[in-house]
């Protein structure tokens, strides 16, 4: 087997390991910083250090290595942690995260980044560790195999093997036998290569049941351990201690410790770091993050696997067409006599409600808890809070609210762009808030619920509020079109206009105005809205509403002619019955509807779309009032048929672009309904009037003609 | 001058004998490589699309899937088109699109030897010898030999968005 084999399994377990590390890297006290948590970091640093190794990831390895080292002193209390250096390691976390990536394409990372953060490393190395410990500086030379490979920059001497000479004076000369289990003599080879790298093998011998190794080294059993799991399953390699050679080497117990390290992470850190000395002993429960450190990703393999998109998405159209299935079967039945069909009636109601849960569960497979985003804002928050200037306290609410997987991946941009904003604009820097009599440091709080087919998601400050005359100010500025008597909504929406910002300067943050309109137009692609509510000196929440998921919509379904359409739900404000009087032609054949004061362009579906044998006169139609792009438009239809889900299905799978039509869908009876678009059926409708009125089929003769010829 | 697809006949040559599907718009026989056929289903249950050439029936539901249909005998200009039991759609694959031909009746599965595969002639206006891989002769039938590939994907089928459209 070749080693390329498991490059995807590293990379994807390096990828969590560092998502952990940053976790733990923020919660981290930095003036009681918890050993649980500095142990959890050293170890995700580690493993990541131990697969760069294997795969010959050189840049990698080192980077991770030098980290390795400067963690190494912070969990023995010999570098005292500051926000600054907490900072570096986050910067050091990056730097990791895009070797990863360079290696993930087949490129090479960065040389020029590579350096930069070594130098900074070892500066941090020498400038605080040296200072505090002194007496480390002698053993330099003493552990030369731990030393950086050669391609290191110089001044690494310097400063690396001084730390590692830690690690070795606490564990010398152990001896540790390393046993695999079912492991082919390839990769056996490749295992020993590795060992090799540790320390001195002094004995090996097996077969491919069971293959021992006798290793010479000053790395503890469980850093052994969680490199070999990048090569091989957990349960296939085992170590326990030869003979305990030195005295140093205190409480190792043999076996046991390595086996239980997935389902006793705590104990197994504490075994890693056997002689921490000034560390304050604390119950392993006094913070709950370290509860989740480093093996989190090895532990979940066992309970999760790995599927793709396509197959769930695959999984998810067959159960859609068993419902419809199920659905025509169904209204046969229905017509059936009931009481000589009992059993196929019951067999019936049994088949429907499994059908649904069916549906349910699967549906469920491609959420995820909205963690998977808040996740990053802690960072966000952090740094830009300290840029600004600002104290922040963010807080999150409802992370366990799930989302369809391709739209959390969606939101992570506009929701970071509101952030920004909110701790821009929002909230008012420390003095300005004492002054308001408000608590010096402000506070975000990013919220998650569900309500109804839809999640919503908050950004909530409690800074100064939008200025409602700022913004008019600014829009008449800008040329748009606003007047004193708006409605405090309509105010707010204008700062969705593009190239729109109050900020009273630019900074690096936000204030360029591109954003807003940008946000806006993301979430609706995403099938939902934003509404803003702000009150002035207390703050601003930013309100996104999204569909649970884009594979399923609320609709409305309305009758045109013979012809059913599907309206989006979330686009329908009200339906009504228009009056002659409040209708009105305008500039020819445009026509306008006037709403409570306000007129709306109307479109009459039935024009748009061609449909033969609808209602002409608009006093006999409905007016749908709806939503779209920010514009209300009244469309004309014939009759509404009610609410239900529809599963979207797109159209340009097989087909092309519709203009007016967004996708379609399977309606019960098996027949396909298209759903509309609002803004590209007024689009349509436009483009029909201007047309100087031809017959619907020979519109479509001349157009085929003259491509055809 | 003849214009054929020298490609097919190529592959013709190579692979010995191909297989078609022999169907009939109106009086005329046709053919296409069996092996662009998904299946073969009766007509019902299209839904319409707005402003779509008359020869694209709209839509239908196959087993989930979105399919457009087609109506060829629309686009080839015959004189009767009449939806009845007979009428059936074939469903082809070309180019990673499932899309359903309207046709008059399908009738059997043919199997062409090299020889009986002549260069098509340069016909009239009903279909741009394009389409055509070659007329099959047999006995006393002519097949007419569609390259479905092209001819779906063609600019004037307007089933496929175009560059620049």
């Amino acid at each position: 087997m070749d080693i390329t084999d498991f490059y995807d399994t590293f990379f994807e377990e390096a990828q969590e390991l560092l998502a952990d590390m940053e976790r733990h890297l923020l919660e981290l006290d930095v003036e009681e910083p918890d050993s649980e948590q500095l142990n959890a970091i050293f170890r995700t640093v580690h493993s990541i250090k131990g697969g760069a190794g294997t795969f010959g990831f050189e840049v990698l390895q080192n980077t991770a290595h030098l980290f390795e080292n400067l963690l190494d002193h912070a969990r023995h209390g010999e570098l005292t942690l500051r926000q600054d250096i907490v900072d570096v390691f986050l910067e050091t976390k990056d730097m990791l995260n895009d070797q990863l990536n360079a290696y993930r394409n087949g490129e090479e990372p960065d040389q020029e980044a590579f350096e930069r953060i070594c130098k900074t490393l070892q500066q941090l190395a020498l400038e605080e560790i040296a200072g505090s410990t002194p007496e480390n500086g002698a053993p330099a030379a003493a552990t030369p195999k731990e030393a950086a490979p050669a391609e290191e920059p110089k001044p690494a001497q310097d400063s690396t093997p001084a730390q590692t000479a830690e690690v070795g004076d606490e564990q010398a000369g152990q001896r540790l036998i390393v046993a695999f289990s079912g492991v082919s003599e390839e990769n056996r080879k490749l295992l020993v290569e590795e060992l090799e790298q540790f320390g001195t093998i002094q004995a090996q011998s097996g077969d491919d049941a069971r293959y021992e190794v006798e290793l010479e080294t000053t790395t503890s059993a469980d850093d052994i351990e969680s490199v070999m799991c990048f090569i091989i399953e957990p349960e296939q390699v085992e170590t326990r201690a030869a003979a305990p050679s030195s005295a140093e080497t205190p409480t190792k117990e043999p076996e046991p410790a390595a086996a239980n390290e997935q389902q006793q992470p705590g104990k197994a850190a504490e075994q890693s770091a056997p002689s921490v000395q000034d560390e304050k002993p604390k119950p392993p429960t006094a913070k709950k993050p370290a509860a989740k450190p480093a093996n989190k990703s090895k532990a979940g393999e066992s309970s999760s696997i790995r599927v793709s998109v396509e197959k769930v998405d695959q999984i998810i159209n067959l159960v859609g067409e068993l419902i419809i299935t199920q659905s025509m079967l169904d209204q046969t039945v229905s017509t059936l006599e009931g009481i000589t069909n009992t059993s196929l009636i019951n067999g019936m109601s049994l088949l429907q409600r499994n059908a649904r849960d069916l549906q349910e569960a699967v549906m469920s497979i491609r959420m995820i808890p909205m963690d998977f985003v808040f996740s990053r804002f802690p960072r966000v928050v952090r740094e830009t809070s300290s840029k600004l200037g600002k104290q922040i306290e963010l807080a999150t609410e409802g992370e366990s609210t799930e989302l369809d997987k391709s739209l959390t991946e969606r939101i992570i941009d506009p929701l970071t762009h509101l952030v920004r904003n909110s701790l821009d604009h929002g909230i008012e820097s420390p003095d300005e808030r004492e002054a308001a009599g408000k608590p010096r440091a402000g506070k975000l709080t990013l919220s998650a619920r569900h309500q109804g087919g839809n999640i919503i998601i908050e950004v909530s400050d409690d800074g100064a509020g939008l200025s409602r005359e700022r913004i008019l100010a600014k829009a008449r500025e800008s040329g748009l079109n606003v007047s004193d008597t708006m409605s405090d909504d309509e105010v707010w929406q204008l700062i969705f206009a593009a190239g729109f910002s109050t900020a009273k300067e630019v900074t690096d943050v936000s204030g360029r105005g591109v954003g807003m309109d940008v946000v806006k137009r993301n979430i609706q692609g995403m099938g939902g809205h934003v509404q803003i509510m702000s009150t002035p000196g207390q703050g601003t929440t930013i309100r996104i509403v999204l569909p649970l998921t884009l594979a399923i919509l609320d609709g409305m379904s309305i009758k045109v002619g013979d012809e059913v359409f599907i309206l989006p739900l979330s686009t329908v404000l009200q339906s009504l019955q228009p009056s002659k009087d409040d209708l009105y032609q305008m500039a020819g054949s445009d026509e306008v509807l006037r709403v409570r004061d306000e007129y709306l362009p109307v479109v009459a579906v039935h024009q748009a779309l061609d449909v033969a044998g609808a209602e002409t006169d608009p006093t006999r139609s409905i007016a749908v009032i709806v939503q779209g792009e920010g514009r209300r438009y009244a469309l004309l239809v014939d009759e509404l048929i009610g609410q239900q889900q529809v599963v979207v299905k797109n159209l340009e799978t097989n087909y092309r672009k519709v203009p007016g039509v967004s996708a379609a869908t399977i309606l019960g009876d098996g027949s396909v309904a298209l759903i509309l678009d609002i803004p590209g059926l007024h689009q349509l409708s436009r483009s029909k009037k201007d047309a100087p009125q031809p017959g619907s089929p020979a519109s479509d003769k001349t157009m085929l003609s003259s491509s055809g010829g | 001058m003849n214009r054929y697809s020298t490609e097919d006949i190529q592959a013709a040559a190579d692979g010995d004998n191909q297989q078609f599907l022999v169907f009939s718009l109106g009086e005329e026989e046709y053919a296409i490589d069996i092996l662009k056929v998904q299946e073969i289903l009766g007509y019902e249950n299209v839904t319409r699309i707005a402003n779509a050439p008359d020869f694209i029936k709209g839509v239908t539901n196959l087993r989930g899937i979105i399919v457009p249909i087609v109506d060829l005998r629309i686009k080839f200009n015959l004189d009767k088109v009449e939806y009845d039991g007979q009428t059936v759609v074939i469903v082809v694959n070309v180019s990673d699109r499932i899309v359903g031909i309207v046709v008059d009746g399908v009738s059997d599965v043919m199997t062409l030897t090299p020889d009986q595969i002549k260069p098509a002639p340069e016909l009239g206006v009903t279909m741009s010898a394009d389409f055509l891989s070659g007329l099959g002769s047999l006995e006393n039938r002519m097949l007419v030999l569609v390259d479905i590939d092209k001819l779906l994907t063609s600019k004037e089928m307007a089933l496929v968005e175009q560059v620049g459209e």
